[in-house]
C-alpha cells in the first residue's frame, strides 16, 4: 500500500514539475507547482514526517504561491511571453547545477544499492511528527520559540513603519 | 509524553523579558497618546533601559544557565549586555535632537530600538547558537527599520535597502555554519559542541570547519571587517546620525560578543590554520579603513571607514587569544562606544532639518561659533586617534602589548603605523575646527539641545575616566577573561 501511494505521489510530482516548466502560461505553471508540492508533501507523511508536511503546505504551498499568484497578476504577464532569453553565463551555470545534482543523485543511489547507506524512514514519534516537534519546542527550545515570537514583532512593526504614509506626527498639543 | 519542565531560572532572561516589555510599553503608549512629548518618551525609555541595566548586574557571578541551557547570565554577558544598554541610552539621548530630527515618529523610532537592544542581549547571553541566530536577526530587522527612518530622505532610503539585501544574505551565511556545525556534532548547544570537539577533534569532520568559517563569515558582516565591509559607510552616511553611531558601537560589539563566545568555548577559531587568515584579514581590514578615510569630505562616511578600521584593531586582541587580549577588546569595545556616539553625537548636536553638518567644511572654525561643540569633538577625535590620555590611547596599548605577549609583533608594528595613518585625518577635522576662520555664509547651527549636550558630556567624561583610571575596568574584564578558562 505504501509503495503504491509513493510511486503515485512521485509520478505526480515529477509529472507537474515537468508540466510546470513547459507549460507557456505563467499562471498554469503556478498551480502545477501546487500540485508538485501537495504531492511532495504527501512523501513527508509517508516518511512519517507530518509535521514537515504540514508546514510545507502551509508555507509553501499557501503562503509563496499566493504570492507568487499576486506578483504574476500584478505584473500582468500574458500567456504568449517569449522564451526567457538566457544569456550563456546563465546557461552554463544552469547546464552545471543540473550535472552536480544529477551526479548527486546518482551517487546516493549507487552508495544505496552497494549498501554503504541505507534509506531509513523516520520511525514513530522520532523526529518528525507533530508531537515530538511540539514536545521539543515547549521544553528545550522554549526560549528559541519565544525569541522568534519577539522577532516576528518587529518584522511587523518594521514594516508598518516602513509602509506608513504620515510621515510627521501630530503636532504636540500645546 | 511525561515532561518535567521544572523551576526556571529567571534572571538570565530577565534583562531580554526587561526590554521586550519596554518595547511593548513604549508602542503601547504611542498609540494611545500620539500627541505625547518626546522628551516624555525618552525619559520613560531612560527609566526603562536603567531598570534593565540593574537586572543585567545581577547576572555578575558563576554561570546560570536556563532553559535548557540556551541562554545564560554570567560575567560575559553582564559585561557586554551592560555596554549594549549604555550605548542605547546613549543613541536616545542623541536622538533628542529637537531640530534635527522633527520628521521622526519617536514612539516607532524607540521601540524599535530598545527592540533592536533585545537583540544584542541574547547575542551576548545566548549559549545555544539558535539563539544568538535569533538574536541577530531580531538585531538586524531593527536596524533596517532604522537605517531607513528618514523616508524623506533619498539616502537614508539607499542606506535601508543596501543594509537590508546584504544583511539577508550573511544571515544566510550564519545559518549555514550553524546548520554544517549542527550537522558536524549533533547539537548547536555550545556547550554540546565543545564536548564533541573535545572528545573528536575540530578537523575530524570536514563540516565542522566549513561550518565555523561560515559562521565567521556571518558575523563578519555584522563587524564590518575586510572583505565584508563594503556596506558600512553607505548605511552610515544614509541612516539618522544616532543610527548610525549605534550601529557602529552597538551591532558591532553584539557580533563581538556572538564571535568571543563561540571562540573562547569551543577555542575553534585558534587550532587550526585560523590564525593566518585571521591575521590577514585584521591588517587588511585596519589598512583600507584608514587609507580610504583619509580622503573623506564627508565625516560621517569618515567615521564609517575609521570604524572599519577599529573592527581591525579589534580584531588584533582576539588574535592574541590571551587573558589581556580578551579584556582588552572589552575595553577597546567600551571606550569605542563612548568615543564613536561622542563624535556622531556633534553632528547630531549641531544639524539642524534643513543643514546636516557632516562635511569638513562645515566644521570649519567651529571653535569660534559653538566653542563646547568644538571641544567635545576634538577630545573623541584624538581619542579615535589614540592620542593620550583618552581612552582610545590606554584600549590599543593593551590590545597591542596582549599581541606583543603572543608573539605577533609584526602585527603590532602594522597597527601602530596604521594609527599613525588615522592621526591625519582625526586631527584634520581638529585643524578645520580650530584653525580656519569661519565662513561668511556658515549655515546656522542647531541650538537649545540640553539631552544631546547630555550625551555629549557623559561620553567625555568617560572617554576620559577610562583614559585616566584605567586599571579598575581593565580588572573588572580581567575577571571576566578568566572566567571562561
Amino acid at each position: 500500500m505504501q509503495e503504491i501511494l509513493f510511486f503515485v505521489l512521485a509520478a505526480v510530482a515529477v509529472l507537474s514539475a515537468l508540466g510546470m516548466l513547459l507549460n507557456k502560461n505563467p499562471v498554469y505553471s503556478v498551480l502545477l507547482l501546487i500540485v508538485t508540492l501537495f504531492s511532495i508533501a504527501g512523501l513527508y507523511v509517508l516518511l512519517n514526517a507530518s509535521f514537515i508536511a504540514a508546514v510545507h503546505l502551509i508555507v509553501y504551498a499557501g503562503a509563496i504561491m499566493v504570492l507568487f499568484l499576486f506578483v504574476i497578476m500584478l505584473l500582468d504577464i500574458r500567456a504568449d511571453v517569449e522564451h526567457i532569453n538566457l544569456k550563456r553565463l546563465s546557461r552554463i551555470l544552469a547546464l552545471l547545477a543540473t550535472f552536480i545534482f544529477l551526479g548527486e543523485t546518482f551517487l546516493i543511489i549507487w552508495m544505496s544499492l552497494k549498501g554503504k547507506a541505507a534509506f531509513v524512514g523516520l520511525g514513530e514519534g522520532i523526529l518528525g511528527d507533530v508531537p515530538s516537534v511540539g514536545e521539543l519546542l515547549f521544553t528545550k527550545y522554549l526560549l528559541p520559540f519565544e525569541i522568534a515570537s519577539v522577532l516576528l514583532l518587529v518584522a511587523i512593526v518594521g514594516a508598518i513603519i516602513l509602509a506608513k504614509r504620515k510621515l510627521r506626527p501630530e503636532p504636540p498639543a500645546a | 509524553m511525561n515532561t518535567a519542565i521544572g523551576t526556571i531560572d529567571w534572571i538570565p532572561v530577565a534583562p531580554f523579558i526587561a526590554l521586550s516589555v519596554l518595547g511593548f510599553l513604549i508602542m503601547i503608549i504611542g498609540l494611545f497618546f500620539p500627541r505625547i512629548y518626546r522628551e516624555t518618551l525618552g525619559t520613560i525609555t531612560l527609566v526603562g533601559l536603567a531598570v534593565t541595566f540593574f537586572l543585567i548586574l545581577q547576572n555578575w557571578g558563576e554561570p546560570r544557565y536556563a532553559f535548557a541551557n540556551t541562554i545564560v547570565g554570567d560575567k560575559f554577558s553582564t559585561v557586554f549586555n551592560g555596554l549594549f544598554v549604555v550605548g542605547a541610552a546613549l543613541t536616545i539621548l542623541l536622538s533628542l535632537n529637537s531640530q534635527e530630527n522633527r520628521y521622526l515618529l519617536y514612539a516607532d523610532y524607540f521601540t524599535v530600538i530598545v527592540f533592536a537592544t533585545a537583540g544584542m542581549v541574547l547575542m551576548s547571553a545566548g549559549t545555544h547558537l539558535l539563539t544568538i541566530f535569533l538574536g541577530l536577526e531580531t538585531l538586524s530587522i531593527a536596524l533596517y527599520v532604522l537605517a531607513g527612518f528618514r523616508r524623506e530622505n533619498a539616502f537614508s532610503l539607499e542606506s535601508a535597502f543596501k543594509y537590508f539585501l546584504l544583511g539577508a544574505f550573511a544571515s544566510g551565511f550564519l545559518l549555514y555554519g550553524i546548520a554544517l556545525i549542527y550537522g558536524a556534532t549533533g547539537s548547536a548547544d555550545i556547550q554540546e559542541v565543545t564536548r564533541w570537539i573535545q572528545q573528536n577533534s575540530l578537523t575530524g569532520s570536514l563540516m565542522l570547519p566549513i561550518g565555523f568559517l561560515l559562521l565567521f563569515v556571518g558575523l563578519g558582516f555584522k563587524l564590518a571587517i575586510f572583505p565584508f565591509h563594503m556596506w558600512a559607510p553607505d548605511v552610515y552616511q544614509g541612516a539618522p546620525t544616532p543610527i548610525s553611531a549605534f550601529m557602529a558601537t552597538g551591532s558591532k560589539a553584539a557580533a563581538f560578543a556572538a564571535l568571543l563566545r563561540v571562540a573562547l568555548s569551543t577555542q575553534s577559531y585558534t587550532a587550526i590554520a585560523w590564525e593566518q587568515v585571521l591575521w590577514v584579514i585584521a591588517v587588511a581590514t585596519m589598512t583600507i579603513g584608514n587609507i580610504i578615510a583619509l580622503r573623506q569630505d564627508n565625516i560621517k562616511r569618515m567615521l564609517a571607514y575609521s570604524s572599519i578600521a577599529h573592527a581591525g584593531y579589534i580584531l588584533i586582541g582576539f588574535i592574541a587569544n590571551n587573558e589581556l587580549g580578551h579584556s582588552g577588546m572589552l575595553f577597546y569595545l567600551l571606550s569605542y562606544t563612548f568615543m564613536n556616539i561622542g563624535a556622531f553625537g556633534v553632528i547630531s548636536y549641531l544639524s539642524t532639518a534643513e543643514h546636516e553638518f557632516v562635511t569638513l567644511g562645515d566644521v570649519r572654525g567651529l571653535a569660534y561659533r559653538r566653542p563646547f561643540a568644538a571641544i567635545a569633538m576634538a577630545v573623541f577625535m584624538f581619542s579615535l586617534a589614540g592620542i593620550p590620555p583618552t581612552a582610545g590611547f590606554i584600549s590599543k596599548f593593551y590590545i597591542f602589548s596582549a599581541a606583543v605577549k603572543a608573539g605577533y609583533v609584526w602585527l603590532v608594528i602594522l597597527g601602530v603605523i596604521n594609527s599613525m595613518i588615522s592621526l591625519y585625518y582625526y586631527l584634520g577635522v581638529v585643524v578645520q575646527m580650530f584653525m580656519s576662520a569661519v565662513e561668511e555664509k556658515a549655515p546656522a547651527t542647531a541650538t537649545q539641545q540640553p539631552a544631546v549636550a547630555l550625551a555629549l558630556v557623559v561620553s567625555m567624561f568617560a572617554v576620559l575616566g577610562l583614559g585616566i583610571f584605567p586599571s579598575r575596568w581593565l580588572a573588572v574584564f580581567m575577571e571576566m577573561a578568566r572566567s571562561f578558562i
